[in-house]
């Protein structure tokens, strides 16, 4: 399991919690399981999401790796000027 | 100007250089092509009719006289899209061009004439008769979200808004950890404060200009000045229901964008009137237009509330953040809360912010969108701590500063971050330590961007004589060109002179996403290395050939293909040159791509020194002192960076001194063009001084970061602190314009 961090006013959705712990070894397979098991959180992540994988944004790959042991924090998707 | 790199890095020969910027004699001589200089046979000439009301009903527009006007060609309106694709994503971006049931706005547009030229298309504009009937509007944010507020748009509102607001408060979120109320208990002394910043317009001197062909069968060219082709691309072929390879859109040279050519204005309008009028089209905008129709800053209105303790430590902090956007929902409210309090190391932090609609146009990106606001508010606030409690701004700044392992205020743990470095930097500069004199301040502030990579094509091409030709797809904002040669130049070991960058068309090159979020150097220089490898392969390959030998028995080196070993043979070694001219007998042209959805940018923060004389009779301030220190990982072309640290220094100290969009009482902007929005010159402005720290981003192979966003950030706050430590009067609302400055000095007395 993947120990995923979420931003504060998405906790509502999450039963409470800062964390959630979902299953999955990549970006997607991540995003997916948390859509599964928190379908309050979909709208947001339909909305478009980053995550930030041991400190580093990644705001699209799929198929970056996430390990059991990763810091996983979902985070808005970022945009610049 | 000082340039300071801690570690030891890779040597480079081309990288760190600062060649003469290969547009500079095309820009300065009037030659280079901008938005507004394309033309073509049979051109039209299109304007755009719009309402100055800030929000009304469209009861009916009369067309009908317009269209028979000798001269006009084409006309339309909303309607006109909704018969090519109702269902088109893009319906708030189009309705931003053109009003659709309502004006949302002062100066939203509600159709558009095509004529043989531009005295026609006025009259025709005359001609067309709107019937609207005036709604109650709303322009400030405290009155915008008040529950009885007018109703800017239905619909707009997310699942997770707080009760208790109208509902133009379209969307919310909070970030942060630990126990605030903990952390305030722990404090000394607690200081809230409220802020305001005004719309600010990103000031591009260029205004929005496009050409566009298109025919029946949905076939179409369009030139435009623009930082993101293929996002126009994007959005119009959606509106108009046609495939991507269908419509090319070529970038014309950028006269500024600053994040505010991230989107389309004038592009869906000239295509639809090309298509009904079978004839070319042009539209540039007036300068009164892009202010009224183009997106400028959200504005804000900020709550910051920190606890310290005797010694410095800040020992909780809070903000509530509220960004309205125009009339419909920004794209910058989460930014601002998640970079408020990215710059400290906080055990007890929260932010919340709320995305607020209101009757003004649409906001569009501008340097670091979202962030220069909040951490305006949130610098201001620790400024007032240091003096109460005496303390020098950088110690407190020092002793607080995020760090490698800092869990950050957003989320994520830091990487290696260069805030302490930068900070460092400014403790020893001379700028500290100068004396100042009466009614002068100095103000200190950081500043914090995220930076990003995203979609990158590269396309390496080897000449037959040698040189080398490179093709990317974003828009030049900032000498992207001349940094992503020195790449090329620097990885296949040739000199700059050999290599010349070009921006591809649309059709010429697979999707490259917008020039923003600081990303052009990081992921299309990385893109760009990586097709030098693929060339320099393919260059070891032929010479493997020409020698009879196996090309893993090759090794590339400084330009030159060289046999890997003695067991390799003895050969004198191949210039690229050399390879290079013979390469039809040895296989044919030789080239490198690179395609990557680039990720791993590293986040940069900046540190601003400014000095400031404030008039105490007038209530002007001049800028006396300027020095920025900013973490810029590896600096390709050192005056392009040092020029970003500088042009996004001068922004901002135009925000915080006197840019504003001014509304009167009827809901109508007040001061559309630069005469009564006044953005510095250079009479107003010391020589910024920039001073480059090269802490190398782990991400890039060359340590590169994003330079061109953070710089605008840390101004609001360092002369709003400049200022109030000048006057003793703690100023909380932007600009600090003389009427504004004084008034609080006559209150004062």
């Amino acid at each position: 399991m993947v120990k995923v961090k979420i931003w504060g006013s998405l906790k509502n959705f999450a039963d409470g919690n800062d964390y959630i712990s979902v299953s999955g070894s990549n970006f997607k397979q991540v995003l997916d399981d948390i859509s599964l098991k928190y379908p309050g959180l979909k709208p947001q992540i339909n909305r478009g999401v980053s995550l930030a994988i041991n400190g580093k944004i990644y705001r699209e790959s799929w198929f970056i790796p996430i390990d059991e042991d990763s810091e996983v924090v979902l985070m808005p998707y970022m945009q610049g000027g | 100007m000082d340039q300071i790199t801690p570690k030891p890095v890779k040597q480079f020969k081309v990288i760190g250089t600062r060649p003469l910027r290969p547009d500079g004699i095309e820009k300065v001589t009037g030659k280079a092509i901008y938005g507004a200089d394309l033309s073509a046979p049979n051109m039209l000439f299109g304007l755009m009719l719009r309402i100055n009301e800030p929000h009304a009903l469209i009861e009916s527009i009369d067309i009908s006289i317009a269209e028979k006007l000798p001269g006009v060609k084409s006309i339309i309106t909303f309607k006109d899209f909704i018969k090519i694709n109702p269902d088109n994503k893009y319906n708030e971006t189009l309705e931003n061009c053109i009003a659709n049931e309502k004006v949302l706005y002062d100066g939203h547009a509600v159709a558009a004439v095509a004529a043989i030229n531009l005295n026609i298309a006025k009259k025709a504009l005359k001609s067309i008769n709107v019937k609207f009937k005036k709604l109650p509007f709303v322009i400030n944010i405290e009155d915008a979200m008040n529950k009885n507020a007018p109703l800017v748009a239905k619909g707009k509102k997310n699942e997770n808004i707080p009760d208790g607001f109208s509902d133009n408060v379209v969307q919310y979120c909070s970030f942060g950890h630990g126990n605030l109320e903990q952390g305030f208990n722990e404090s000394d002394k607690v200081i809230k404060r409220t802020f305001k910043t005004p719309s600010v317009h990103q000031g591009y001197i260029e205004p929005h200009a496009c050409l566009a062909s298109m025919s029946d069968d949905g076939k179409a060219d369009l030139w435009c000045c623009t930082q993101g082709h293929y996002n126009v691309r994007s959005i119009c072929s959606n509106i108009f229901k046609i495939d991507n390879s269908q419509l090319k859109v070529t970038a014309s040279e950028i006269g500024g964008g600053f994040g505010g050519k991230t989107t389309v204005f004038i592009e869906p309008i000239a295509l639809a009137l090309s298509q009904k009028s079978g004839r070319p089209v042009k539209i540039v905008m007036s300068r009164e237009e892009v202010f009224k129709a183009t997106g400028p800053t959200v504005s804000s209105l900020v709550d910051v509330k920190i606890g310290m303790k005797k010694n410095g430590k800040i020992s909780a902090a809070k903000a509530i953040i509220r960004y309205e956007g125009g009339a419909f929902p920004n794209e910058t409210y989460e930014l601002g809360a998640q970079s408020a309090f990215a710059a400290y190391d906080l055990k007890f932090v929260k932010t919340e912010a709320y995305n607020v609609l209101t009757n003004r146009p649409a906001q569009a990106a501008y340097r670091a969108p979202g962030a220069p606001q909040s951490i305006y508010a949130v610098e201001s606030v620790i400024d007032e701590l240091c003096q109460y409690f005496n303390h020098d701004p950088l110690y407190v700044r020092i002793l607080n500063a995020a760090d490698k392992g800092t869990k950050s205020s957003y989320g994520p743990t830091f990487e290696d971050i260069g805030l302490k470095a930068t900070l460092e930097a400014a403790k020893v500069h001379s700028h500290y330590t100068t004396p100042l004199k009466d009614n002068q301040g100095r103000g200190v502030a950081c500043g914090f961007w995220f930076n990003f990579g995203g979609n990158t094509c590269v396309s390496l091409n080897i000449n037959f004589d040698g040189t080398v030709g490179i093709v990317e797809g974003n828009p030049d904002i900032g000498g992207s060109r001349s940094s992503i040669s020195q790449i090329a130049a620097e990885e296949l070991g040739i000199s700059l002179e050999k290599v010349k960058t070009i921006i591809a068309d649309t059709n010429s090159l697979g999707h490259n996403d917008v020039t923003d979020g600081s990303r052009v150097t990081f992921s299309v220089g990385l893109a760009t290395i990586k097709a030098a490898k693929a060339a320099k392969k393919e260059l070891c390959k032929r010479a493997a050939k020409l020698w009879g030998i196996d090309e893993e028995a090759v090794i590339w080196k400084d330009g030159y293909a060289y046999p890997a070993g003695a067991n390799a043979g003895i050969q004198d070694p191949l210039s690229l040159e050399d390879i290079a001219k013979v390469s039809s007998q040895t296989g044919g042209p030789i080239a490198g791509h690179y395609e990557v959805n680039a990720e791993g940018a590293g986040v940069s923060f900046g540190v601003h020194l400014v000095d400031v004389e404030t008039d105490l009779e007038t209530g002007h301030t001049k800028i006396l002192r300027y020095t920025v220190f900013q973490d810029a990982g590896k600096a390709i072309h050192p005056s392009y960076v040092e020029g970003q640290m500088q042009g996004g220094s001068v922004q901002g100290i135009g925000w915080a001194l006197n840019e504003e969009y001014i509304y009167n009482n009827e809901g109508k902007l007040q001061n559309p063009g630069f005469l009564d929005y006044r953005i510095p010159v250079s009479s107003d402005l010391p020589m910024i001084d920039p001073v480059i720290l090269e802490i190398p981003n782990p991400g890039h192979p060359y340590g590169v970061r994003g330079v061109g966003e953070t710089s605008i950030v840390p101004p609001l706050a360092a002369i709003n602190n400049a200022v109030s430590r000048a006057t003793n009067i703690r100023f909380t609302e932007l600009p600090l314009s003389p009427p504004r400055v004084l008034k609080a000095i006559l209150n004062n007395l």
